[in-house]
């Protein structure tokens, strides 16, 4: 039987949802990121290593839904070696796609067009961004010369 | 009582309801909508409740036959206006007790009726070193604006703990409420966990003390009967609209003389009694509290809900969600592992019911559900110190009233038990 859901709750969703990746927390984080939902209370932790101003490192801890849990999954496969001004492209391209703008998402951006089927659940496309504006934020702080954002990230409210 | 023969229980007990439900669900036109393609089950009650015929006519009815500017207007439709405005007034001071209307302030809400004796009487009477006692299981609108006060004026901020079943813990009471406590405020029922509070016990023991008590009564006002005076509240606050009337209503009792203690909360008109460029003298109580123009077509609407919640009964609306949540708890922990919060003996608490499955987010339950046209509640609940005591991020929530029934349930256990199946869980 197919019904709405499954264009949400997609294999590949539930594939990360089950076995997030990056859960292994890191030693010597150079940039360390909160997340926070204040809509449902999900919390979410980021933790990434640095090298050359490569993201060699990630760890994502999400409390949260099976939508946010796998996004951050996704976004942890995704980032994991790629170049700090790389990594911010890739995560406002993102965020635009899951605000419902129309954007080219590069090939090599494995399993996030599963993403794509959140959009139709409104109320739910703040759990799908957390994980990405909580990393846009700790790079944001991170080139402010911050370590550890002072304050949590919020999912904007707007979407 | 409607039933579903095909999902029914093995185990569970019929349902006794004094009320009649199939009756009581034809009044509320909103359960005849279909979502996704599903009959409505609205298990969303606790957040607002839905609407009967007679309030919705009540509200087209004031603007086609009595709208006008209330208390000041010499004509016929600002009597008209005004009669029916301040009979909802009578009607509520009836309803909780029989107090004087005098003592009822309309508000825009409980949030409001809160701030509203934050920013007046609590802001003359609290000073730094006084001590504010809440408990663990408040609701933000309760925490938020004595969290602010206490901080401005230096005072403390105790609470009364909760135990692993849900109830307050007044095992070290007098400990917390001392002759340095000037307000107790507590609220009459938990929106998360049901448990309905001791509020006569804790008004006692703050009165010792010479605290001032505050009862915040959104979640009881709707399910019981509430009688300030045999509670012994000095403010009792609540809104409209979880009870069956509007939105943008709600009610602020206070006992009269320290509502004529305290300063007016709101400028402007009506709330005056005589003004000079150097100086103003304030009308009487209840006018005082209410400057500007309220709304008028939803009050008056209100009288339409409150005459149709005593018109059942409030003791045969308990008596109902006593039967039914005694059920619901009965089913759903017929669900292996799923947690059920707060006190499970359904005479202790109202059917507000908080749950979490092991493995399925509160948002994803309740996406779920609603493809089954079932609504219910996810996520914190506006409590989130109490959440963290729970060790919940989040908890689903589903709440009853007197349109539900056993097949509400029923459907509720069938979703939950498909939901499992398609999550793999």
């Amino acid at each position: 039987m197919s019904e709405p859901l499954d264009d949400m709750y997609r294999d590949i969703i539930m594939d990360h949802f089950r076995a997030p990746r990056g859960k292994q927390k890191l030693d010597h984080p150079d940039i360390t990121s909160e997340g926070h939902n204040p809509a449902c209370g999900d919390e979410l932790e980021m933790q990434v290593e640095l090298d050359n101003g490569t993201l060699k490192k990630i760890h994502v801890d999400c409390r949260g839904c099976a939508i946010s849990v796998a996004s951050g999954s996704m976004l942890a496969e995704i980032i994991k070696g790629r170049p700090l001004e790389e990594a911010r492209r890739i995560a406002e391209l993102v965020r635009k796609m899951l605000k419902g703008e129309e954007v080219e998402l590069p090939d090599d951006l494995g399993d996030i067009d599963a993403l794509r089927g959140v959009r139709q659940f409104p109320v739910r496309i703040k759990c799908a961004l957390l994980s990405w504006v909580t990393l846009i934020e700790g790079l944001d702080n991170y080139e402010k010369g911050n370590k550890t954002t002072v304050k949590p990230a919020t999912t904007e409210d707007d979407s | 009582m409607p039933t579903n023969t095909n999902n029914r229980s093995p185990k569970a007990e019929t349902v006794h309801s004094p009320l009649d439900i199939d009756r009581i669900k034809a009044d509320f036109p909103i359960l005849k909508e279909k979502v996704n393609n599903h009959r409505l089950v609205y298990l969303d009650s606790a957040a607002t409740s839905q609407k009967p015929e007679t309030v919705i006519n009540a509200v087209t009815d004031y603007y086609r036959r009595k709208n006008a500017n209330i208390h000041r207007g010499i004509h016929y439709l600002a009597e008209k206006a005004t009669a029916a405005y301040e009979l909802t007034r009578e009607r509520v001071a009836g309803f909780i007790g029989g107090v004087d209307p005098s003592e009822v302030v309309f508000t825009r809400g409980t949030t409001e009726g809160i701030n509203l004796i934050a920013y007046t009487w609590a802001e003359h009477n609290i000073n730094e070193g006084d001590e504010i006692v809440i408990t663990e299981m408040e609701h933000h609108a309760n925490l938020v604006p004595w969290v602010v006060l206490a901080q401005k004026k230096k005072a403390a901020l105790r609470r009364i703990p909760i135990t692993i079943c849900g109830h307050l813990d007044l095992s070290h009471i007098d400990d917390i409420i001392t002759s340095k406590t000037k307000l107790v405020s507590v609220t009459h029922m938990s929106n998360v966990l049901g448990t309905i509070n001791p509020v006569e016990e804790i008004a006692r023991l703050a009165h010792r003390q010479g605290a001032v008590v505050l009862v915040d009564g959104a979640q009881a006002a709707p399910h019981m009967t509430v009688d300030v005076k045999a509670m012994d509240a000095d403010f009792y606050v609540f809104s409209s609209h979880k009870m069956l009337g509007p939105t943008g209503v709600g009610v602020l009792y206070g006992k009269k003389h320290i509502l004529e203690s305290m300063p007016p909360f709101n400028m402007g008109g009506e709330m005056i009694r005589e003004v000079r460029f150097d100086r103003v003298t304030w009308n009487e109580v209840p006018h005082k509290f209410e400057a500007g123009t309220p709304d008028i077509a939803n009050v008056v609407a209100f009288e339409a809900a409150l005459s149709y919640l005593e018109l059942l009964g409030m003791d045969r609306i308990r008596e109902h969600e006593i039967a039914l949540t005694r059920y619901a708890i009965e089913r759903l922990s017929e669900l292996e592992g799923l947690e059920i919060q707060g006190p499970q003996e359904p005479e202790l608490r109202g059917g507000a019911i908080s749950f979490t499955d092991p493995t399925i987010h509160p948002h994803d339950i309740s996406t779920f559900l609603d493809t089954r046209g079932i609504a219910i509640r996810a996520g914190h609940h506006c409590a989130q110190p109490l959440m963290r005591i729970l060790g919940k991020v989040a908890t689903a929530r589903a709440s009853l009233y007197i349109y539900n029934d056993e097949a509400d349930v029923d459907a509720l256990i069938e979703a939950l038990i498909e939901m499992r199946r398609y999550f793999g869980a």
